[in-house]
């Protein structure tokens, strides 16, 4: 014991003052994001009963966008592995699941696994090389694989068409799982499909949010020296969180792919790669509602803008600036900073 | 286990004035717990550290001093695995680690504090030390529960249990000095490095750190690079002295301080 210090209460903190102690496993706090989580999740299935048909389809393309968010969000917002290449996994999901389906008429189930595993090969190859590079350099190691993914779809133009992209019909509009057969064109089927890939992602990142490996990546996104001195094998972690994270920018593309049912090149080309960013800064990164939060309001906001005027990337830019300057967190990061400590 | 011959450690040192090796071994006599041998490391044309050889014994606390820029951080770096050698091995507990990357040779046992303070200091003060705990126990099997208690001892052992909520970057700087040594102590070393772990203190606080180091040396064996000799002189049996790269005398406190040599690298009066 050091001379003069109070005695060392035996209480653990519960909540409270600390950035999100999250010890709580048997606390009173531990049932709260799940309850939260949950509740979004139901709030966004019974939406379709209210929603117009214009407002549905918008947010059944929210949905799906949010997917990718969360996925770049695991390794931004929990790694703080700043990516500018996502567009390539988002994209190997795209192509992986519409080229199998379109040319090799692949029924919609393999179609969109084979675009799961294009994502998770393609970001297992690709962060087992960039991610010898850290900052700025990885910016630009993850920007140039994945222009070169980009040119790779305008290259091979024969199968992809490039920028004129593939239209998915008749047979590839249809997901038959067994007996069960979905019409992908339906807008009420379209919906819950990207539903439940929304809510399986968000369990997915709840969960790793509270996970040891979760937490191990907060620890290399604060301080990777200090966690590589505690015995973290820091370079396996950050690969593995890029891994999880192509993989679900995958399920996303693949799911763009067969729920639209168009492919092109400006999928795979830089905007893309931005997009997830800008959603999961708006939102707050390191959250896992973030994401979904800045999809939906960057979304709505660019609908809206694209209404009034052409230059609606001027409301894009006005509404970062803002950010930047009063919420450096983002949305739900401001909120858990000064009303939910809890949240994950 | 390796075929690691006792020896006597840095006895043989080169350029050395004569050492006294005459006094009995402490606790765990034989096989020293960390050796290194003809350890080097040039950053471009400067050898930072050249040709050093160290044995350090179980148990106690040892430590290593030097003028600033002797190549203390730099030897200590290279036993923690933060830093290749250039050249020379390093070997733990009869193992050869020398090629192993830091956070093996943790795993292994090898604790390390840093001499500027690296903490997260975005994060609780008990999330730092859950974060060593949590690693450590699951690591080896434990439990969650485990890891817990771990944590929690960890932060009584250096007194800041009633700190464990705040914000380890709002901490005042010496309770984060003594978290670093939390989050070491968590991890249940074999060896616990501490890198000038008094610099910025306070009096009453490196009071409070003597005793603590002294407690953590009763399991642990400590390495201690420090620069404040009164606290050298109150911990360390043996004390390592460094100058320009090398090891310029080693021995008890006693001898090390009536050393010629020694007191000429600190004072620069002629040998």
């Amino acid at each position: 014991m050091r001379a003069g210090d109070p005695p060392p209460h035996a209480t653990t903190p519960e909540g409270g003052a600390g950035d999100r102690p999250r010890h709580g496993r048997a606390g009173r706090a531990a049932w709260r994001p799940a309850a939260v989580h949950a509740g979004v999740a139901l709030a966004l299935l019974a939406l379709q009963f209210v929603l117009p048909e214009y407002h549905r389809l918008a947010l059944t393309r929210i949905m799906v966008l949010a997917v990718y968010a969360m996925g770049f969000n695991v390794a931004f917002g929990y790694a703080g592995l700043l990516s500018l290449g996502h567009a390539m996994f988002f994209a190997a999901g795209l192509y992986g699941a519409g080229l199998t389906v379109y040319h090799l008429d692949w029924p919609v189930w393999l179609g969109f696994l084979a675009g799961v595993t294009a994502g998770a090969a393609l970001s297992a190859v690709a962060g087992a090389v960039a991610l010898r590079t850290k900052g700025v350099a990885f910016m630009i190691v993850t920007l140039m694989f994945a222009q070169t993914a980009y040119l790779a779809t305008l290259h091979f133009t024969t199968w992809t068409r490039g920028d004129e992209g593939l239209t998915l019909t008749g047979a590839a509009r249809v997901l038959t799982l067994g007996p069960v057969s979905l019409d992908l064109a339906d807008a009420a089927t379209r919906y819950n499909v990207a539903w439940a890939l929304l809510a399986a992602t968000l369990l997915v990142t709840h969960r790793l949010a509270r996970s040891r490996l979760g937490r191990a990546l907060v620890a290399v996104r604060e301080n990777e020296a200090r966690t590589a001195m505690l015995g973290y094998d820091t370079f396996a972690l950050r690969w593995r969180a890029l891994v999880i994270s192509g993989t679900l920018s995958a399920v996303s593309g693949a799911a763009t792919a067969l729920l639209f049912a168009y492919i092109g090149s400006s999928f795979a080309s830089i905007q893309t790669s931005i997009e997830p960013l800008l959603f999961t800064l708006l939102g707050g990164a390191g959250t896992v509602l973030g994401p979904l939060l800045g999809t939906a309001l960057m979304f709505t906001l660019i609908e809206v803008a694209s209404e009034i005027t052409t230059a609606h990337l001027l409301a894009v830019g006005a509404v970062l600036i803002a950010l930047v300057l009063f919420f450096p967190k983002g949305l739900v990061g401001t909120l858990r900073d000064r009303v939910a400590p809890w949240l994950p | 286990m390796a075929a690691l011959s006792p020896r006597a450690p840095a006895g043989a040192t080169p350029g050395g004035p004569a050492r006294p090796r005459g006094e009995t071994r402490p606790r765990g006599s034989g096989e020293p717990l960390l050796e290194a041998r003809g350890l080097t490391r040039r950053f471009g044309g400067l050898a930072a550290v050249e040709d050093v050889d160290f044995a350090l014994d179980r148990g106690g606390v040892h430590a290593v001093i030097g003028p600033n820029g002797a190549g203390k951080t730099t030897f200590v770096s290279l036993l923690s695995g933060r830093l290749p050698p250039s050249e020379g091995t390093v070997s733990f507990e009869g193992r050869d680690v020398t090629r192993l990357p830091a956070w093996r040779r943790v795993r292994l046992g090898i604790a390390y504090t840093f001499q500027i303070t690296s903490i997260y200091p975005a994060l609780a003060a008990r999330e730092n030390v859950a974060i060593a705990a949590q690693g450590e126990v699951l690591r080896r099997g434990g439990s969650e529960r485990e890891a817990e208690a771990a944590t929690d001892r960890a932060l009584a052992r250096v007194g800041l249990s009633h700190l464990a909520a705040i914000r380890a970057g709002e901490l005042a700087y010496g309770h984060q000095r003594l978290l670093e040594v939390a989050m070491g102590l968590a991890l249940a070393p074999t060896l616990l490095i501490l890198d000038e772990p008094t610099q910025g203190l306070s009096d009453p606080e490196i009071e409070g750190f003597l005793a603590l180091v002294r407690e953590i040396a009763a399991e642990a064996t400590v390495l201690l690079i420090e620069h404040n000799m009164p606290v050298v002189m109150a911990l360390a049996r043996r004390i390592t002295v460094m100058d320009r790269g090398r090891v310029l005398a080693e021995g008890r406190p006693e001898a090390v301080r009536a050393d010629p040599a020694v007191q000429a690298a600190y004072l620069g009066a002629p040998a």
